[in-house]
């Protein structure tokens, strides 16, 4: 075990990986030599050649595009998108090509890779550089979405990502890149995809969270806890397919839902959480399902960040409203 | 201030064959009887096949169709250029390719009809699917060829587009990867005319779509695409160089799309028949007929034997094609992950009940 944030501990399981099968290539803008802006791909071109981590000319298309053709012909790639809010560039391959290769050639074809993007706000970044937009990969039917919550977690979601044989979208909040370090194993390990993590075990009501928004709400959870409220916390870490039935079980028992994102509230993850536990825990709920997202508007300049995203505040109101239906 | 011409730079045009069918001898003299045998049979197929798939569509028995005609020296000069492993990687005009590439003309008819099992093809992993998107595919041939490169095998890759496609980022994303990275890939420009009622001239101001390569770095050239000569010999160039490690070429082909866009079009609205009329005494077809006649490269015998060949297998492939049993409904929710979540077996679930109540509630003869 080593204490590491999670920068470390994704430059650590990418390390690994590309010990282990040299058909893994990396390849985006400014991943070689400067080992990514967030320093995720650090050192990896010097212990694996310009060949294997690859600078690319500065196109989020043409990276995305050039990924699923190597993916066709055997290798398996491993994209940086540098900001999440520049994969839009990209996004009809995503959409079009890298989500439906598999159904449009009767399975013959499929092109397995992990489009990796840091995603989120938070850091007081410049415009462009603080979007959350699982909803719009979610919605491009036949991709795997992972979002990782924490050091422990984003290295062995990494290492079974690139296990899949499906193509997945790894977002990384860059929140917590290095806001916080946990133990890690320095060997190899994965962590089952298309599972929730129950975190912790509670009796009054369920919180979904995902991402940055997982520690916000420990956080919150603490200071309930003073207050004697029992919060069972689930982290989704695969976004998409979603494990709808764990978390409609914790439902069933705890009667009442909190979904908190850090995306915009419509139309987004949340609403099909809230939608499909409705469908399926109707009955057993006690309150109407609350959710606390960002609001629904441009992601502003960072000056009125901390008043756009979820907060302790905001959560609290949202298991105030629920306890006290 | 100095002022000095710091780059020089310059477009061929390549031809062989004129549209009398007349050669020019020297640039000629490579083909052997039987390439130009194979030429003959392949040209004539593809006129016919593309015919056949058009009224198969005008009588109900295909979806929505893009006709060919007009494209057949590009096409099958290009494909007959590659070797089996090549990768293929196509936009939706290419039938001449598929054919070339030895794909069962049976699957070419189930694939118009909307048969995703044929559009996958197990025995020919190097063919892409027809790609809608225009210049999306571009980008893709440009990874695989890249692919290649890394594990250092010596396919290379081919790319199909229109001039249309050049206005696309796409295209421009993939020739600067292409010539950054000294890439094995043809980008081979069927410049048609049209891209659907949107002429040439209004695509680009670019005199040519070969000179768009000097930009990036590597060569292009322009060849007369109603010429299957000129196409095969320039094309085998291009993958020539490919392969030996000198990097990509761009092929600008002049050819025309006789037909409508597709058959969902009606070109009239917006070109004359008098262009039209122009571009048939160019008609790759006859030219190349003109040609194997003058010259008696084919006898009369041989031709009619080719011909009776090309009318039987394309019966056999149409009869075959469309009596093929309708897709399982359930295989929509089969190919989409590897492993089909849970969610998707309760979908899919959901669809089979819903085909048993249709069902019964036809046998019943009952409203719906």
């Amino acid at each position: 075990m080593t204490k590491m944030h999670m920068v470390s501990a994704l430059n650590n399981a990418l390390d690994i990986a590309m010990k282990a099968d040299d058909k893994i290539v990396i390849l985006g803008e400014d991943v070689g030599v400067d080992g990514g802006v967030f320093r995720v791909t650090e050192n990896l071109q010097k212990n694996y050649g310009e060949q294997r981590v690859i600078d690319t000319p500065l196109a989020e298309a043409g990276i995305v595009g050039c990924s699923i053709g190597m993916s066709l012909n055997g290798l398996k790639p491993i994209p940086e998108i540098q900001f999440s809010g520049f994969s839009y560039q990209a996004f009809h391959h995503i959409k079009q090509h890298m989500a439906r290769i598999r159904q449009r050639t009767n399975n013959t074809m499929s092109c397995p890779m992990v489009l990796r993007a840091p995603c989120s706000g938070g850091i007081r970044a410049l415009e462009h550089h603080s979007e959350s937009p699982e909803s719009f990969f979610i919605h491009c039917q036949g991709i795997r979405v992972i979002m990782p919550a924490g050091p422990y977690d984003a290295k062995g979601l990494m290492l079974a990502a690139i296990k899949s044989e499906d193509p997945v979208i790894f977002l990384e909040p860059k929140k917590i890149y290095r806001s916080f370090k946990e133990d890690v194993p320095e060997e190899a390990y994965e962590i089952e995809l298309d599972k929730a993590n129950v975190r912790k075990q509670g009796t009054d009501l369920t919180m979904i969270s995902w991402g940055a928004m997982t520690r916000l709400c420990e956080e919150t959870i603490e200071d309930l806890e003073k207050e004697n409220i029992s919060v069972e916390h689930i982290d989704l870490r695969t976004l998409w397919p979603l494990d709808i039935n764990t978390l409609s079980n914790s439902v069933n028992k705890t009667k009442k839902c909190i979904i908190v994102q850090e995306a915009t509230k419509s139309c987004s993850l949340s609403s099909e959480i809230s939608a499909q536990i409705n469908e399926r825990c109707v009955l057993n709920l006690e309150a109407p399902i609350q959710r606390v997202t960002s609001w629904d508007l441009p992601f502003p300049q960072f000056a009125l960040e901390n008043y756009f995203l979820p907060n302790k505040t905001r959560i609290k109101n949202a298991v105030k409203k629920v306890l006290e239906f | 201030m100095a002022q000095e011409q710091i780059g020089q730079f310059g477009i061929n045009h390549v031809s062989i064959l004129d549209k009398e069918g007349n050669v020019d001898e020297k640039l000629a003299s490579g083909f052997t009887k039987e390439q130009l045998s194979e030429m003959y049979y392949y040209m004539n197929l593809l006129r016919k096949f593309d015919e056949k798939l058009f009224n198969l569509q005008r009588s109900g028995k295909i979806g929505t169709y893009a006709q060919t005609k007009g494209q057949e020296a590009s096409e099958i000069g290009s494909g007959l250029a590659l070797s089996e492993n090549d990768w293929f990687v196509p936009s939706f005009r290419e039938l001449g390719v598929y054919l070339t590439r030895k794909v069962p003309k049976n699957l070419l008819v189930q694939a118009w009809n909307g048969d995703t099992r044929a559009l996958g093809n197990p025995n020919h992993s190097h063919n892409l699917p027809i790609s809608i998107p225009i210049g999306s595919q571009c980008i893709h041939a440009t990874g695989i060829a890249w692919a290649s490169q890394i594990k250092q095998e010596k396919d290379v890759t081919i790319v199909y587009f229109g001039e249309g496609a050049t206005s696309e980022g796409d295209f421009h994303e993939a020739m600067n990867f292409a010539g950054v990275f000294n890439l094995p890939i043809v980008f081979f420009c069927q410049r048609n005319g049209w891209s659907i009622s949107t002429p040439t001239t209004k695509e680009t101001k670019s005199e040519t779509i070969a000179q768009k390569a000097i930009a990036y770095g590597f060569k292009g050239i322009q060849v007369d695409g109603n010429d299957v000569l000129a196409v095969n010999k320039v094309t085998t160039q291009a993958i020539e160089k490919a392969r030996s490690g000198d990097g990509p070429t761009l092929i600008e082909s002049i050819t025309y799309r006789m037909g409508d866009h597709t058959t969902s079009d009606d070109s009239m609205k917006y070109r004359t028949q008098e262009e039209i009329n122009e571009w048939e005494n160019k008609d790759p077809v006859l030219r190349f007929e003109k040609y194997i006649t003058n010259n008696n490269i084919l006898n009369e015998q041989e031709k009619t034997d080719i011909h009776n060949a090309i009318e039987r297998e394309i019966q056999e492939a149409v009869e075959q094609g469309l009596s093929v049993e309708k897709p399982n409904p359930e295989q929509m929710f089969e190919d989409v992950f590897a492993q089909m979540p849970e969610m998707l077996k309760e979908q899919k679930e959901e669809l089979l009940n819903e085909i048993i109540q249709m069902s019964e509630q036809n046998n019943n003869g009952g409203n719906q």
